[in-house]
């Protein structure tokens, strides 16, 4: 289970949104309207193993996240979980990487210190000799353009 | 019996006799008959490997989930201190200086190399382009790339940085890096097929120990390598999975 975001850590004003997570109880978490910009030609890499859990992270993860690498490893992934992101997204990744398929889509992450940074996500399923063992998850510069549809869009998914 | 080794035919055309030299060197160290076969392109290359004539391949990231999952080859080794990284490039005269101003309907030089044309799409993706709304133009050089944005032909070059940082000092200053990539675990590796995978230790030992004496030394500077590095059977399958997760 995921333990609340520290007050501390956050950079700015900030709100308080208290996240259900799906078979993982619920966390409080602080955020603020600061957005980092994605890095120009770099990919943020992790896996997990099945349950969700962190065993791997690139740099790239780590300078976004803004979360040490021992901090991130053995968590949940949905450290990165932000307010504003509808749960049905969640769902319908699971649901897809549960089907052994790839899923894509576009996600507003949350960082340590209460600011956020849109990512295109995709996830796929590690098969190693005929079973999953876990997920690789790559995320990439996403286009403006799509930032800003989902900004609309995503508010009605509620 | 004789083997067939082949390389990725994106190799830089300065080390074409290096990969001679280095099956030269690989046949005496290994007591192996191998002939070296370089293709033309990737299609009479996949061709070829598709129909079981290779046993041993400097292959390109793109291509080794096939070799691995489809082939059954294992991997050996990766140049040390190498990964491939693409560049966006333009005129230098051109007044954009960020992907998200390109429109669309441009013109797109690039290369048949498969993993450095995926990767200069992903970061063209950056700015609303994909290959619905861009004009691509095969070349078979990076030079090319280069004549053809100087020359005004093509709007934006999809370069392999190595290639780019290897251009003359005079074409370089007639153009201007959009973005470069760092991604830093996308790599070519050699990789032995089933009709060898029982030397598959052995070769690995030969190779990794190779930068320990001065005639193999020069074997790798032939290349452009210094040292080979290990690539262990997860590291291939992550690199695969990340690979699959791009080509979306």
């Amino acid at each position: 289970m995921l333990s609340d975001m520290n007050p501390e850590n956050i950079i700015g004003d900030y709100k308080e949104a208290v996240l259900h997570l799906y078979g993982d109880g619920s966390r409080k978490v602080f955020y603020t309207d600061i957005e980092t910009p994605y890095p120009d030609g770099k990919l943020i890499v992790s896996t997990t193993d099945k349950a969700g859990v962190i065993t791997h992270v690139n740099q790239s993860f780590i300078e976004m996240s803004g979360y040490t690498e021992e901090e991130l490893i053995g968590t949940l992934h949905s450290i990165l979980r932000h307010p504003d992101m509808p749960a049905v997204a969640f769902k319908d990744l699971w649901d897809t990487v549960n089907r052994g398929e790839k899923w894509q889509g576009f996600v507003k992450n949350l960082r340590k210190d209460g600011g956020y940074y849109w990512v295109k996500a995709t996830v796929i399923p590690n098969i190693r000799n005929g079973q999953v063992v876990g997920y690789t998850s790559v995320r990439r510069k996403p286009s403006r353009t799509k930032v800003n549809e989902c900004i609309q869009l995503y508010p009605t998914l509620f | 019996m004789s083997h067939t080794f082949t390389v990725s035919p994106d190799f830089s055309p300065d080390h074409l006799s290096g990969w001679y030299i280095f099956n030269t060197w690989l046949q005496r160290q290994s007591g192996e008959a191998i002939h070296l076969e370089m293709y033309d392109d990737f299609h009479a290359q996949r061709d070829a490997i598709q129909s079981n004539q290779i046993d041993l391949i400097y292959a390109n990231p793109f291509d080794a989930a096939m070799l691995v999952r489809e082939k059954g080859f294992l991997p050996l080794v990766k140049a040390a201190d190498m990964s491939d990284e693409a560049i966006i490039a333009v005129s230098v005269d051109n007044a954009v200086n960020d992907i998200s101003h390109l429109s669309a309907g441009i013109n797109v030089a690039t290369t048949e190399d498969p993993d450095v044309h995926m990767i200069g799409m992903i970061m063209l993706e950056a700015g609303n382009l994909d290959a619905s709304n861009i004009q691509t133009h095969f070349h078979n050089s990076y030079v090319l790339i280069a004549k053809s944005l100087i020359q005004g032909k093509a709007d934006v070059g999809i370069f392999l940085a190595e290639a780019y940082d290897g251009l003359s000092n005079l074409t370089k200053k007639q153009l201007k890096i959009l973005v470069r990539s760092q991604i830093g675990v996308i790599h070519h590796s050699l990789m032995i097929g089933p009709t060898l995978a029982h030397r598959q230790t052995e070769f690995q030992q030969l190779l990794l120990a190779m930068n320990n004496d001065e005639k193999g030394k020069g074997v790798l500077n032939s290349l452009g390598f210094d040292a080979w590095v290990k690539v262990e059977g997860e590291e291939m399958e992550f690199m695969i999975d990340l690979m699959d997760t791009l080509s979306i």
